[in-house]
Order: structure tokens, then C-alpha cells, then sequence
């Protein structure tokens, strides 16, 4: 393939509403995943993002056996409730609360995966939706207008709260008894950060699906953190690396015919590992 | 009035108190330091003070709106090795009490830089907080303690791991911060300093052994005990 078939080829499928939405939507999702996960990297919860993924794994085949037109509607309250409770509660649990996580996190798996076995959604075959509903293969292209819309408001919500926050979620995150101390309702804004993180990883559902949703999390976080060393450079950098590598991986996949999902995780690995020698250079000037 | 008054408090964890029956008042530009073995419930009683936990027992009052106006050193813990943040970040975050819009306000960034230029910092404003010696990052979170404090602070052993001489500017420091009419209350390990710097002293151990002005502490058996032991 010479240059100008790749441009035509891209060109041809650019011309695509749902290709539009999906870069639309990626871009969004792949822009608060970066930023929450600055915050999720940093107050080290990263195995909380990955737990609440499986959680909303088993309720998108709650969704799915229950024939919801929109499965975010049910998506969305259960991961809520899951994140609220684990990122409340994990510090009550005294013991093992990472092991608490763990098995709630494959236990979502098992009963998902059975409730689609059970009751194979119609028309579907049982191996393609688990297939969809883990790695988000192709469903990011068939998303109805509903769903784009849906996506749209939310990750647009998330990422204006961010920066109306901004300055409250780095003195959360960089020391909460000080916050606590001079007055700030920090039991109001950790939960408010649950909801929003429950919020991006359902999002994130449709993106990449539930098993790779960690990546676009705390791979811009760990690349930026690796070259930069403020918080403001590091959230600015996680965002522009996260949307970036969501566009090449989205693009590469239309043009290789590879699953959406896994190609955006592959552009992330790839931007990490590039960050990483940067880093290293500059460590030794 | 006193600023915070404590009437047979008992503090603890998940209701097994650590110190119990403790009595005392902090009054405006008092200099109270807190004393006592280690593990004997000095920061578990400052965190009370805070409101980071529930008292188990008896009676806190803090001076209605001080909440507010409360500056805090924690003692020194060994976390976020890895955190990104610059100097100005960290003592601008001091200032969040000071506001309620969404970002610095003009006044906001002057208090910060004030706080900054006071505890000689400008040169590594814009450094990684994360890279500096544990004196200077000590001085940062005093700065930042600064922006927050306009009637109260509370200094949890600010001293602990520095040097001679950093001390010594150290509790000068504070000494000229009471002086200006900030009240404070100090954890510290070094009776001696705490006998020459402060007005009151509480001695905590399961339950308190002394509340009272500096001098008499000094010359109560107790307190020369601890003094001699500290200082031998
Ligand atoms: N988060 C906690 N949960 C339960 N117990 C604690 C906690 N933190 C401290 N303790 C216990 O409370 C006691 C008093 O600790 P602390 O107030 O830190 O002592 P000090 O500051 O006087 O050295 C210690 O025995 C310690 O083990
Ligand atoms: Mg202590």
C-alpha cells in the first residue's frame, strides 16, 4: 500500500458517521480516563479501576440477559454502587481489603459469564458478546445515536468537573488529613471522585471493553509521570498522551482491520515505552 | 474565651483509647507544646484537635469558625515517594481554606508567595517537592501550614530528623510566628526546647501528668526527670 491508498482508505472511511462517533467518543472517554487516572495512579487505587471494571462486566450481561435497549442505564448505577462502597469502605475493612477486591472482581467474571451462557442473548452468538463485553472488539463502531449521545454528555461532565476541582482533587490526592484538617469535606469529595471514576470505567465500557479499561487509566498517568515532575504538567501530558494514543489506535485499527480495543492498549504501550527513554535521557543530563 | 477547651477527653482508634482523662485549654498566642514518651498519644490527641477523629470521650470545643483558620504540620511519614508536585503546588494547596471559588485568586497566590519568601524557599519554588532534603521539604509543609493558619497551628514534632542548626531556626521560626499572635500547639520530643520556647505544657502519658505554665514543669519532679533523662 502506497501513502496515498492509506490516506484515501482513511479519507473513504472518515466519511462514516459511526466512525465519526467512535473517534468522537474515544477521544472523550480517553480524555477523563487520563485524568482520573492521575488521581488513581497517584493515591495508589489503580486495582480498584480494574476491579470496578469486572464489576461492570457482570452488569453489562445483567443488561444484556434483561434485554436493556441501553445497557448504560444499569451499567452506570451498579459500578456506582461498587465504587462507593469499595472506595469507602476499603479503608474500613481492616482485613485484606485488596484481597476483598480481588474477589469480587473475578466473582463479577464467573456469574457474567454464566448469567450469558444461561440466557444467550437473541439472535447473538454467547462467545461473541463475552468476547465484546471484555475486549470491546467492534462494539465501539455499532454504537446507537442514544449511546453516542449518552457518552458524549457524560465524558464532557467529567472532564468540566475536573478542572472546576482541579485544585481540590490535588490537595486530596497529595495529602487528605491536611485537607481534612483545614476544613475540607473530604468524605463529600472521595465519594464524588467514586462516582465519577465508576462513571469513566462504564464509559470505557464501550471503548475497550472490561479487561482493558486499566490501560487507559493509568498508562497516560505512568507515561507522564515518567518525564514530568508537577502535578499540573503531569494531568496536562496524561490528557494529551491518552487522547492521542485513543486517535492512532482507533485509526490503526480501521485501516489493519484490528480489534479497536487491544490496538488502542498497543498505542499506549508503545507511547509508555517511548516516555520511559525519554525519561531516562533526561534523568542523565 | 478559649480557643479550644478539653474536659476529661479520652482519644484513641475504633473506641480502644490510647490517653485518657485529659484536661486542658489553649488560649489566644499561648505556645502549648505536648510532651510524652513515644507511642503515648501525642499525635492521636493533635488528629482529635483536628477533627480527623472522634474523640472517645468527654468534651473538645473548638472556638466556633477557627475550623477554618487552622495550619498543620503532619509528622513526618514516609509517603507519596513519587508524587509529582512543585514547591509552589504544595504551599499553594495550604491556601484552599482561604477561598471558595474553583481557582487562586490574586490574594490567594500573594498569601502563598509571602509564605514562600518567609520560610526562604523562592529559589526552589518551582522544584520537585519529592527531590528536596527533608529539611527543606519540612520547610515547604510549614509554609503551606502557614497559608492556612491565621488564628491556630499545630506542629507535629517539627523538628523530628533535622539537624542542629535547622532546628534551632526552626523553633525560631515558630517562636517569631507566636510572637506575631498565632496561637500554637507543638509536639515535640526535645523537653528542653519546649521548656524554653513554649508558655504551657501538657504531658501526656496514658492519662496526663502535668497541664500547667513551662517554669513549674520544669520544676516538678516529673518534669525534671524528663528533663534530666532527655538531656543527660
Ligand atoms: N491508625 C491507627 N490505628 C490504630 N492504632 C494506632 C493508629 N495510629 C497509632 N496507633 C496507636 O496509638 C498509639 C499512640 O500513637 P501516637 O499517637 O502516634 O503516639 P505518639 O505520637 O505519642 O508517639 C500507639 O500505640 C499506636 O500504635
Ligand atoms: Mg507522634
Amino acid at each position: 500500500m502506497n501513502t496515498g491508498g492509506i490516506w484515501e482508505t482513511l479519507g473513504f472511511y472518515l466519511s462514516y458517521p459511526f466512525v465519526q462517533y467512535a473517534l468522537i467518543v474515544g477521544v472523550l472517554v480517553a480524555l477523563s480516563a487520563s485524568l482520573l487516572g492521575v488521581v488513581l495512579v497517584l493515591r495508589r487505587l489503580s486495582y480498584i479501576g480494574d476491579g470496578l471494571a469486572h464489576v461492570a462486566f457482570g452488569a453489562m450481561a445483567i443488561a444484556t440477559v434483561l434485554n436493556f435497549s441501553n445497557n448504560m442505564l444499569l451499567v452506570l448505577p451498579i459500578t456506582i454502587l461498587f465504587s462507593i462502597l469499595l472506595l469507602h469502605g476499603g479503608r474500613r475493612v481492616k482485613i485484606q481489603g485488596d484481597a476483598a477486591i480481588a474477589m469480587m472482581s473475578v466473582g463479577a467474571l464467573a456469574i457474567g459469564y454464566i448469567l450469558f451462557n444461561l440466557f444467550p442473548p437473541k439472535g447473538g452468538n454467547v462467545s461473541g458478546d463475552v468476547c465484546t463485553t471484555l475486549f470491546g472488539s467492534t462494539s465501539i463502531l455499532t454504537l446507537s445515536q442514544e449511546e453516542v449521545w449518552l457518552s458524549i454528555g457524560l465524558g464532557f461532565v467529567v472532564v468540566v468537573l475536573f478542572v472546576l476541582f482541579y485544585n481540590r482533587v490535588f490537595a486530596l490526592t497529595f495529602d487528605g488529613e491536611f485537607a481534612a484538617a483545614t476544613g475540607m469535606r473530604t468524605g463529600l469529595y472521595n465519594a464524588a471522585v467514586a462516582v465519577v471514576i465508576a462513571t469513566v470505567i462504564s464509559l470505557a465500557m464501550n471503548l475497550v471493553g472490561s479487561l482493558l479499561i486499566s490501560a487507559l487509566l493509568v498508562f497516560p498517568a505512568l507515561s507522564a509521570m515518567r518525564v514530568y515532575k508537577s502535578f499540573r504538567s503531569v494531568v496536562i501530558c496524561a490528557a494529551v498522551f491518552g487522547v492521542t494514543a485513543a486517535l492512532v489506535g482507533i485509526v490503526a485499527s480501521i485501516l489493519a482491520g484490528t480489534p479497536v480495543g487491544a490496538t488502542i492498549v498497543a498505542a499506549d504501550i508503545a507511547g509508555f515505552l517511548l516516555f520511559s527513554l525519554l525519561g531516562a535521557l533526561k534523568g542523565k543530563k | 474565651m478559649a480557643l479550644l477547651t478539653c474536659e476529661n477527653v479520652s482519644v484513641g482508634y475504633e473506641g480502644k483509647p490510647v490517653a485518657e482523662a485529659i484536661t486542658f485549654a489553649v488560649n489566644p498566642k499561648d505556645y502549648l507544646c505536648i510532651v510524652g514518651e513515644n507511642g503515648s498519644g501525642k499525635t492521636t490527641l493533635m488528629r482529635t484537635i483536628l477533627g480527623l477523629l472522634p474523640p472517645l470521650s468527654g468534651k473538645m470545643t473548638l472556638e466556633e469558625g477557627v475550623r477554618h483558620h487552622i495550619g498543620y504540620l503532619p509528622q513526618q511519614s514516609p509517603v507519596q515517594r513519587d508524587f509529582p508536585a512543585s514547591v509552589r503546588e504544595v504551599v499553594l494547596s495550604g491556601c484552599l481554606s482561604r477561598g471558595r471559588g474553583p481557582f487562586f485568586t490574586r490574594a490567594q497566590k500573594a498569601l502563598a508567595d509571602k509564605n514562600i519568601a518567609r520560610l526562604n524557599i523562592t529559589k526552589i519554588a518551582n522544584h520537585c517537592y519529592r527531590e528536596l532534603s527533608g529539611g527543606q521539604q519540612q520547610r515547604v509543609l510549614l509554609a503551606r501550614a502557614l497559608c492556612a493558619a491565621d488564628k491556630m497551628l499545630l506542629l507535629d514534632e517539627p523538628a523530628a530528623g533535622l539537624d542542629p542548626q535547622i532546628t534551632q531556626e526552626m523553633y525560631d521560626l515558630i517562636g517569631d510566628l507566636n510572637q506575631s499572635g498565632l496561637t500554637i500547639i507543638m509536639i515535640t520530643h526535645d523537653v528542653g526546647a519546649a521548656i524554653r520556647n513554649a508558655s504551657h505544657i501538657l504531658h501526656v502519658s496514658r492519662t496526663p501528668l502535668y497541664f500547667g505554665e513551662s517554669e513549674g514543669y520544669a520544676q516538678s519532679p516529673l518534669g525534671s526527670a524528663f528533663l534530666k533523662e532527655a538531656n543527660p
